[in-house]
C-alpha cells in the first residue's frame, strides 16, 4: 500500500522529531514522550467520539495499561518492553470484550456516565489493593527492549515514536475504511444504518474494543516512561483531560490527537509553574471557547485556512 | 407472474384500536403498487409491518415464497427487501458520495473492512452512476445539509436502491417537495426502478401522482383494504371516493403531516 | 443481629446524605436535560461557604446553636442561588439546544472553573466547623449510639424531598415545569416562558447542591477537592434510580446507602466498589434505571 501525502508528512515529523531528540533537553524529551503516549489513548477518546459516544472513562484503559505495565515486571518477572505492552493490550481488549456487550447498548451521557464508573470501580480496587502500593501506587522495575537496557529516557522516547507512528498511520487508514465510515454513520442516523444492513452494535463494539486497545498501548508507554504507575490513572478526571484533548484536536485527522496533546503538555508545564492554582480554571475556559467557537476542534483551523488559500 | 410479496391476514392491533385488519394481499414481479387511504387508515401501519419495523399482532408475511415476519431491517434488506422513508434517513454531516460508499460497502457485506478505504474506485464509479441516474450530481461532494428536500428524496431513495433490492417500499416520496418538483422527481425515480426492474409497493397522498405512475392501487379506510385493483376501477369506484379520495383529488397533500 | 441493626442506620443516614446530594442534580436533568457535572462543585462552595461562616461565628464568640445554623442555613442558600443564576444566565445560556452530550461537557469546563475559582478564594488549607455537630451530642440506640447531627440531617433530608414533590406535584410553578418536561415544544408554543423557568430550575438545583454541602461542612473538614467525589457518587445515585426522577433518587439513595453500609461493615474493601457494582446491575435489567424512562426513539 503507497503511503498517501499526509501519511508520508506523519512518517517524515515522526523522523524529524526523533532526530530532534538527540539534541534536546531530557525535560522536553521526557514531555514529548508522554504527550505522544498521552495522544494515544486520546486516539481512541477520539474514535468513540466519531461514532457519537463520548468516554469518561478511557482512563480505565490507561490504567490497565500502566500497570500491566508495573505488575508485568514486578510480579511475573517480565523484562521485554515490548512484552510487558503486549500484556496491557490483552488485559484490555479482554476487559473491553466484557464490557462493550454492555456499553454498545448505550448512548450520549449514559455511554459517558458508565463508562466513567468502570473506571472508577478500578480506581476503587487499586486503592484498596496494599499490595498494590494503595493511593502511592509502585514503582515499575527496570525493562528491557530486544536485550537492551535503555539507560536514558532516549529508548523509551523512540519506542514511543515508533508505536505512535504506526498507531497513527493505522488510523488514518481506519478512519477512511468501511468501518470507520460505518461509525461516523451511525453517530448520524442509527436507522439509517440498519437498514442498510448494517449492524450498529458488532460495529460499535469492535471501535469500542479496538479504542481499549490502543488506550492500553499509552498507558503502558506512560508507565515506562514515567516509571511509575499509581490508580490515579483511572480517576475520572484524567479521563476528562483525554475527552479536553480530544476536543481541542478535533476528529478531523489522527494528527490533531497528537498535536493538541503536545500543546496541552506544553502549556501545562508553564502554567502549572506560573499559575499553580489556575491551571484547571484555564483548562475550563479554554474548554468553553472551543465548544462555542471551534466545535471542530484545532483541525478544521487547518482545513478553513487550507479553503481560503485556494 | 410470479409472486414477489404476499400478506396473510395481516393485522395490527394498539390495545383495543385496530390499526390494520386481515389484509391478504399479493403483489407479483414488476408491479408498481400504490397505496392511498386518509391519515390513519392503515397504510403507514401496513409498510411498517412489511418492513419490519413493527410486529403484526397476527397473520403473515411471504417474500419471495420465505416467511419474513419477525425480521430485522437488516435480515430485510439481506432478503432484498428495501424501503425508503418520508422523513429522508440520512447521514447528514457526511458528503453524498461518502452516503452512498457506505451504503454500497454495507451492500457487498464488506462494511466491517479495517484496512481498505471505503472509497474504492469501483465504489465511487458505482456512487457517480446513481447520482446522475437520480439527479443529484450536482451535490455529489456536498454535504446532505447543504441539499434541499427534493434532493434529499432522491438520495434516500437512491440509498435504498443500491442495495439491489427485487422490491422497493416508497413511503410517500413526494411530502414535502413543492408541486412543480413533484412530477420530476417521480419520474426520475420511476426511470430508475424500470431500469432496475424493481417492484414498487408506494404511498402517496397526491391522487395525479398516483394515477400517472402505478399500475394498480390498493385503498385503505378504518384499517382494511376496501378496494384493490387497476387505477381506473379503484378510483371510480363510489366507496373509494367518499372514504379516501373525495373532493380532494386534485388537492396537494403536501402540507400534510406524516405518519412515520 | 447488631451488625444488621447497624448496617440499617448508617445505611439509611447514609442514603439520606446521598439523596441531599442527588435531588439537585436529578431536578436539572429532569426539566433541563442537563447532567450538570458542577453539581459537586456548587456543593464543595456550600460547603466553604457555611464553614467560613461558621468558624467566624464561633472565632467571634458564639455558641447559639440555632444562630449557627441560620447562619450556615443564610450563606449555603446564598451561595447557591447567586451561583446557579450566573452560570444558567452566563454559560450555560450560550448554549441551549445542543446535544445532551455536549451540555455534559460544558458543565465539566464549569467543574474545572469553580475548583480552582475555590482554591484561589479559600486557598489550600482545611476549613472546619465540627461546632455544630459536636453540640448535637449523640443519641443512644439500644447498644448503638447515633450523632444527633446525623438524625438532623436524615429529618432535613426527608423534609427536602417532600418539599420537593410539594413544589413539583401540587404548586402551579411545578406543574409548568411537569409539562416542560413531558413536551418542550409543546409548553413552549402554549405560552410557557422555557428560559424563566430554566433560570429558575437550575438556581433550584444548585441551590440544593449547595444546601447539601453547607449541611456537610460539619462533618468534614473541607478541602479543595470534596466536590468531585461527591459528583461521582451523586451520578452513581440519580442513574440508579432514574436520571430526573425525585422518587428515582430517593430509591436510587437508599439502594447505594444500604449497599455502602453492608459493604462497610461486612467487607470494607469493596465500598467504593460496591456502589457502581449496584449502579451497573441495576442498569443491566433497567437502561434506564429503576424509575427512568425510555426516550421514544424518533424516526
Amino acid at each position: 500500500m503507497p503511503l498517501q501525502k499526509s501519511e508520508t508528512l506523519m512518517v517524515a515529523a515522526a523522523v524529524a522529531i526523533g532526530l530532534a531528540g538527540l539534541m534536546s533537553p531530557s525535560w522536553l524529551i521526557f514531555l514529548t514522550t508522554l504527550a505522544v503516549a498521552k495522544a494515544l489513548v486520546v486516539l481512541g477518546v477520539v474514535m468513540l467520539m466519531r461514532s457519537g459516544l463520548v468516554s469518561f472513562g478511557q482512563g480505565l484503559f490507561f490504567c490497565i495499561g500502566g500497570y500491566a505495565v508495573g505488575m508485568g515486571g514486578r510480579f511475573w518477572g517480565i523484562q521485554d518492553a515490548l512484552v510487558l505492552i503486549l500484556t496491557g493490550v490483552v488485559a484490555s481488549t479482554a476487559i473491553a470484550m466484557i464490557l462493550g456487550l454492555l456499553l454498545t447498548r448505550y448512548r450520549e451521557i449514559f455511554f459517558a456516565m458508565l463508562t466513567m464508573a468502570f473506571s472508577m470501580i478500578l480506581f476503587g480496587v487499586l486503592v484498596k489493593s496494599h499490595n498494590l502500593g494503595s493511593t502511592d501506587g509502585f514503582s515499575v522495575m527496570e525493562w528491557s527492549l530486544f536485550g537492551w537496557i535503555p539507560q536514558s529516557g532516549m529508548g523509551v522516547f523512540w519506542l514511543t515514536l515508533a508505536i505512535g507512528l504506526l498507531i497513527a498511520l493505522f488510523l488514518n487508514r481506519f478512519f477512511q475504511s468501511s468501518i470507520g465510515l460505518a461509525c461516523e454513520a451511525i453517530r448520524e442516523n442509527e436507522v439509517r444504518v440498519e437498514y442498510m444492513g448494517i449492524s450498529r452494535r458488532q460495529v460499535l463494539y469492535i471501535n469500542y474494543v479496538l479504542a481499549a486497545a490502543i488506550g492500553a498501548m499509552g498507558g503502558s508507554l506512560t508507565a515506562l516512561a514515567a516509571g511509575h504507575v499509581d490508580p490515579e490513572m483511572a480517576y475520572w478526571t484524567i479521563s476528562g483531560e483525554f475527552v479536553f484533548i480530544a476536543l481541542l484536536g478535533g476528529t478531523g485527522h489522527v494528527a490533531a490527537a497528537f498535536i493538541a496533546s503536545m500543546i496541552f503538555a506544553l502549556v501545562r508545564t508553564y502554567a502549572v509553574e506560573f499559575l499553580p492554582n489556575s491551571w484547571q480554571m484555564i483548562l475550563g475556559i479554554v474548554l468553553l471557547l472551543i465548544i462555542l467557537f471551534l466545535p471542530k476542534g484545532i483541525w478544521s483551523l487547518f482545513r478553513r485556512s487550507r479553503r481560503a488559500t485556494t | 407472474m410470479t409472486e414477489i410479496l404476499r400478506t396473510e391476514s395481516l393485522s395490527r392491533y394498539f390495545g383495543a384500536v385496530t390499526a390494520a385488519e386481515d389484509i391478504s394481499v399479493t403483489i407479483t414481479q414488476g408491479e408498481i403498487v400504490g397505496v392511498i387511504g386518509a391519515n390513519g387508515a392503515g397504510k403507514t401501519t401496513f409498510i411498517n409491518m412489511i418492513t419490519g419495523y413493527l410486529p403484526p399482532s397476527k397473520g403473515s408475511i411471504y417474500f419471495n415464497g420465505r416467511p419474513i415476519k419477525g425480521l430485522g431491517p437488516r435480515k430485510l434488506m439481506r432478503e432484498g427487501l428495501a424501503r425508503s422513508f418520508q422523513i429522508p434517513q440520512l447521514f447528514l454531516e457526511l458528503s453524498v458520495i461518502d452516503n452512498l460508499a457506505i451504503a454500497l460497502a454495507a451492500a457487498q457485506n464488506q462494511h466491517m473492512q479495517m484496512l481498505q478505504p471505503v472509497r474504492t474506485p469501483e465504489r465511487l464509479a458505482a456512487a457517480d452512476e446513481i447520482v446522475s441516474q437520480m439527479d443529484i450530481a450536482r451535490y455529489r461532494d456536498e454535504m446532505v445539509t447543504a441539499m434541499p428536500q427534493g434532493a434529499r428524496k432522491l438520495l434516500d431513495i437512491a440509498i435504498a436502491m443500491l442495495g439491489e433490492p427485487k422490491m422497493l417500499l416508497l413511503d410517500e416520496p413526494t411530502s414535502g417537495v413543492s408541486m412543480e418538483e413533484k412530477h420530476a422527481l417521480m419520474d426520475t425515480v420511476m426511470e430508475a426502478v424500470k431500469r432496475r426492474g424493481l417492484t414498487v409497493l408506494f404511498v402517496e397522498h397526491d391522487m395525479e401522482i398516483i394515477q400517472k405512475y402505478v399500475t394498480r392501487v390498493m385503498a385503505f379506510a378504518n384499517g382494511v383494504v376496501i378496494k384493490d385493483g387497476p387505477v381506473e376501477e379503484v378510483m371510480n369506484d363510489e366507496q373509494v371516493q367518499a372514504l379516501v379520495t373525495g373532493k380532494r383529488s386534485r388537492k396537494s397533500s403536501a402540507t400534510e403531516k406524516g405518519d412515520v | 443481629m447488631l451488625t444488621v441493626w447497624a448496617i440499617l442506620i448508617d445505611g439509611f443516614i447514609y442514603a439520606s446524605w446521598l439523596f441531599l446530594v442527588a435531588a439537585g442534580l436529578t431536578v436539572i436533568y429532569g426539566v433541563m436535560r442537563i447532567l450538570n457535572m458542577a453539581h459537586g462543585s456548587l456543593y464543595a462552595l456550600g460547603a466553604y461557604a457555611a464553614a467560613s461562616a461558621i468558624g467566624w461565628y464561633y472565632a467571634g464568640g458564639g455558641s447559639q446553636l440555632w444562630l449557627a445554623f441560620a447562619i450556615l442555613a443564610g450563606c449555603a442558600l446564598a451561595i447557591g442561588a447567586l451561583s446557579g443564576l450566573l452560570i444558567e444566565r452566563g454559560i450555560l445560556r450560550l448554549m441551549y439546544g445542543r446535544d445532551e452530550i455536549l451540555m455534559l461537557i460544558v458543565t465539566f469546563a464549569i467543574l474545572l472553573i469553580l475548583e480552582d475559582a475555590m482554591k484561589l478564594l479559600w486557598g489550600t488549607t482545611p476549613y472546619y466547623a465540627w461546632q455544630p455537630y459536636a453540640a448535637m451530642g449523640r443519641v443512644d440506640i439500644d447498644v448503638l449510639t447515633v450523632s444527633g447531627y446525623d438524625i438532623m440531617v436524615l429529618c432535613l433530608s426527608i423534609a427536602i424531598g417532600l418539599g420537593l414533590w410539594f413544589w413539583l406535584e401540587r404548586t402551579n410553578l411545578g406543574k409548568i415545569l411537569r409539562s416542560i418536561i413531558h413536551d418542550r415544544e409543546v409548553s413552549e408554543a402554549m405560552g410557557v416562558n422555557v428560559r424563566r423557568m430554566f433560570t429558575i430550575t437550575f438556581m433550584v438545583g444548585a441551590t440544593l447542591g449547595a444546601v447539601a454541602g453547607g449541611i456537610t461542612a460539619p462533618i468534614i473538614s473541607v478541602v479543595p477537592g470534596i466536590g468531585i467525589e461527591v459528583i461521582v457518587l451523586a451520578f452513581a445515585v440519580v442513574v440508579t434510580g432514574g436520571l430526573g426522577s425525585i422518587t428515582g433518587a430517593a430509591a436510587g439513595a437508599i439502594i447505594v446507602g444500604l449497599a455502602r453500609a453492608t459493604s462497610i461493615h461486612t467487607m470494607p474493601q469493596f465500598e467504593l466498589f460496591i456502589i457502581y457494582a449496584v449502579m451497573a446491575a441495576v442498569l443491566i435489567f433497567r437502561p434506564n434505571g429503576l424509575f427512568g424512562q425510555a426516550t421514544a426513539r424518533k424516526i
